[in-house]
């Protein structure tokens, strides 16, 4: 059998739930970081197989914005740890649970 | 007509926001320049779009990628008008804080570049890149400030940011995969071409379009970055992202409802989608804003409310025929008429806590006689974002709720109303503190030039759109119908 088209969704699909499941319950914001690397990487495997697999035109525009998503999470991921440093320095942690500043 | 010309605006901005870099690093003792040449950056932008307002045709640039219609042309005044109002806004706050001046405003205008690509884009690709432009920029400008509050929320900001991003973009691409085409039109063609084919994946896609750009809207289930980054942002940063990045997710959100999943295509599905999403978020940010003592959180709970209040309209996309442009005319009038009117709301409450140095709204009391203009200000913006005429927030619900009872959804108008009757006890109870308490504190005051300016005009615009809204509200119609006549 040689994988097809649903094999290779399925796939990204698991990638991306994994990946929201740890952005959403590591404490750390390092952590939650990488765990937006993987969705968005997940994103990646399905935009490139529905590209791959895809029967008409258009499979150019799918590979195109792969390009993009990958130059805009690394731009995002020097923000991210930008902030992260700045957050370290004001407070000796980068655990989201104990930024807690922000409350009524 | 080339390519260059058609993204003038954008690049009018962009230059400007070059410039101030180049005049902090070549002429460091002109600096208190910076915020001028910004201003003469957004000057020549509006400039730039005053020559297209007359134009009647359909252009579009870069292979389809950008479209340059009224619709785009309508939000490039808002977006630039905010820009402004909030460089005039920032002055005084920056100069303070004594650091980074020219790339405060440089990303500023990036920014706001990004939210013009926005309302203008119209492909999938385009509009996650412009999302991004203007996005990254505003993670940066919420950590800006010095205190620990201030990078707190920008590290916030920015994780919540991302995730709602990822999100989107695997909406992104199962629509992709389900159309074939990342392109507004293409996806229209493709959608009724499939018929009832693959419907639940569609809808998956959809709703997961809908979850990312929730975030950016602030809508309820995904609001809870919002009183947060609002409270702990710089001031000027909080009252640019209520205005600027909840008008630019609507202009997209508008667009993409409108021209690429729009009447034909659109099932009632997302119709009742927005209008639960519109109900609930009402309701939370409402309820939520009664308990609030910090001005800051209320105004960020209240513009949830007004989120729901604007998506109103976007439930309205199930309405066929002549009245389809209706959601999308009440849309973008409100857009126009909440960022005038919470601009104005939050400039005033700079002014009053830079001098005052709280946010408390139990320290708002008495500020009738410290400073009547300041007051005023402040209380006719309230005014206008619960609803009351003569301004321009009773127009703005007037138009969305009308455009809801087209679209078979008086349920949803009741609960509007409803939730407007709440909001009212907020809003003025927070005008009667500064009315009717009396406090200890005597000395009056006046706010500085940069503040006074921009907060004259933001409640000049509440007002005049209040008395005669009659010529927004026909750019706003004739803005929406260039959607209706593409798809």
């Amino acid at each position: 059998m040689t994988p097809g088209l649903e094999h290779f969704l399925t796939v990204g699909a698991i990638l991306f739930c994994l990946g929201l499941t740890i952005a959403l319950s590591k404490r750390n914001a390092i952590g939650v970081l990488m765990g937006i690397e993987i969705m968005l990487n997940a994103v990646n495997l399905t935009l490139l197989s529905f590209a791959r697999f895809g029967v008409g035109h258009g499979p150019v525009a799918g590979q195109a914005f792969v390009v993009f998503i990958i130059t805009v999470a690394a731009a995002e991921a020097a923000v991210a740890l930008a902030l992260a440093v700045s957050v370290y320095r004001n407070r000796d942690t980068i655990d989201v649970d104990k930024l807690n500043l922000l409350r009524s | 007509m080339n390519g260059i010309d058609l993204v003038g605006p954008q690049f009018a901005v962009l230059i400007a926001a070059g410039m101030a870099l180049l005049v902090d690093a070549l002429l460091p003792r002109q600096r208190r320049f910076i915020p001028l040449v910004a201003l003469a950056g957004l000057a020549l932008s509006v400039a730039w779009t005053i020559s297209w307002v007359s134009r009647d045709d359909y252009q579009s640039a870069f292979g389809g990628t950008l479209a340059l219609d009224k619709y785009a042309v309508f939000f490039y005044f808002v977006f630039a008008g905010i820009a402004a109002a909030v460089v005039l806004a920032s002055i005084d706050w920056v100069k303070r804080e004594g650091r980074g001046e020219a790339e405060y405003y440089a990303l500023l205008l990036v920014s706001t570049a990004g939210y013009m690509f926005l309302a203008a884009s119209r492909d999938l690709i385009t509009i996650f890149i412009a999302l991004e432009l203007s996005s990254i920029p505003q993670y940066i400008l919420a950590g800006w400030g010095k205190d620990e509050r201030s990078s707190e929320a920008g590290l916030k900001y920015l994780l919540l940011g991302a995730i709602a991003s990822a999100v989107l973009l695997y909406g992104m691409a199962l629509l992709y995969g389900f159309t074939r085409t990342t392109d507004l039109g293409g996806i229209a063609d493709a959608i009724v071409a499939g018929g009832s084919e693959n419907r639940a994946l569609l809808t998956l896609a959809v709703a997961l379009v809908i979850a990312g750009f929730g975030f950016k809207m602030a809508v309820v289930p995904f609001q809870m970055w919002v009183p947060d980054v609002y409270q702990g942002a710089p001031t000027p940063v909080a009252a640019y992202l209520s205005v600027g990045s909840k008008g630019a997710a609507f202009a997209v959100v508008t667009r993409l409802f409108f021209e690429g999943l729009g009447p034909d295509v659109a099932s009632d599905d997302w119709s009742m989608i927005f209008a639960v999403v519109a109900a609930v978020s009402m309701t939370f940010g409402n309820v939520m804003a009664i308990v609030q003592t910090d001005i800051k959180r209320l105004l960020g709970y209240s513009s949830i409310a007004q989120a729901g209040n604007i998506m109103v309209g976007l439930a309205a996309v199930s309405v066929a025929g002549e009245e389809f442009v209706l959601g999308a005319s009440g849309v973008i009038f409100f857009v126009a008429a909440y960022a005038f009117t919470n601009l104005g709301a939050f400039i005033a409450v700079i002014a009053i806590s830079q001098r005052i140095g709280s946010d408390r709204i139990g320290d708002y009391a008495g500020m009738w006689k410290r400073s009547p203009v300041l007051a005023g200000a402040l209380a006719l913006c309230l005014v206008s974002l619960t609803g009351i005429p003569p301004t321009a927030g009773f127009w703005a619900k007037l138009y969305v709720f009308n455009s809801a009872i087209r679209a078979d959804l008086a349920w949803l108008v009741i609960v509007g109303v409803l939730n407007s009757l709440v909001s009212a006890y907020y809003y003025l109870g927070v005008a009667r503190t500064m009315f009717v308490a009396e406090s200890g504190e005597e000395a009056t005051f006046r706010p500085p030039l940069g503040l006074s300016i921009s907060l004259g005009l933001a409640t000049a615009g509440v007002l005049i759109l209040g008395l005669v809204p009659g010529p927004l509200l026909d750019a706003a119609h004739d803005a929406a119908e260039t959607l209706a006549l593409v798809s």
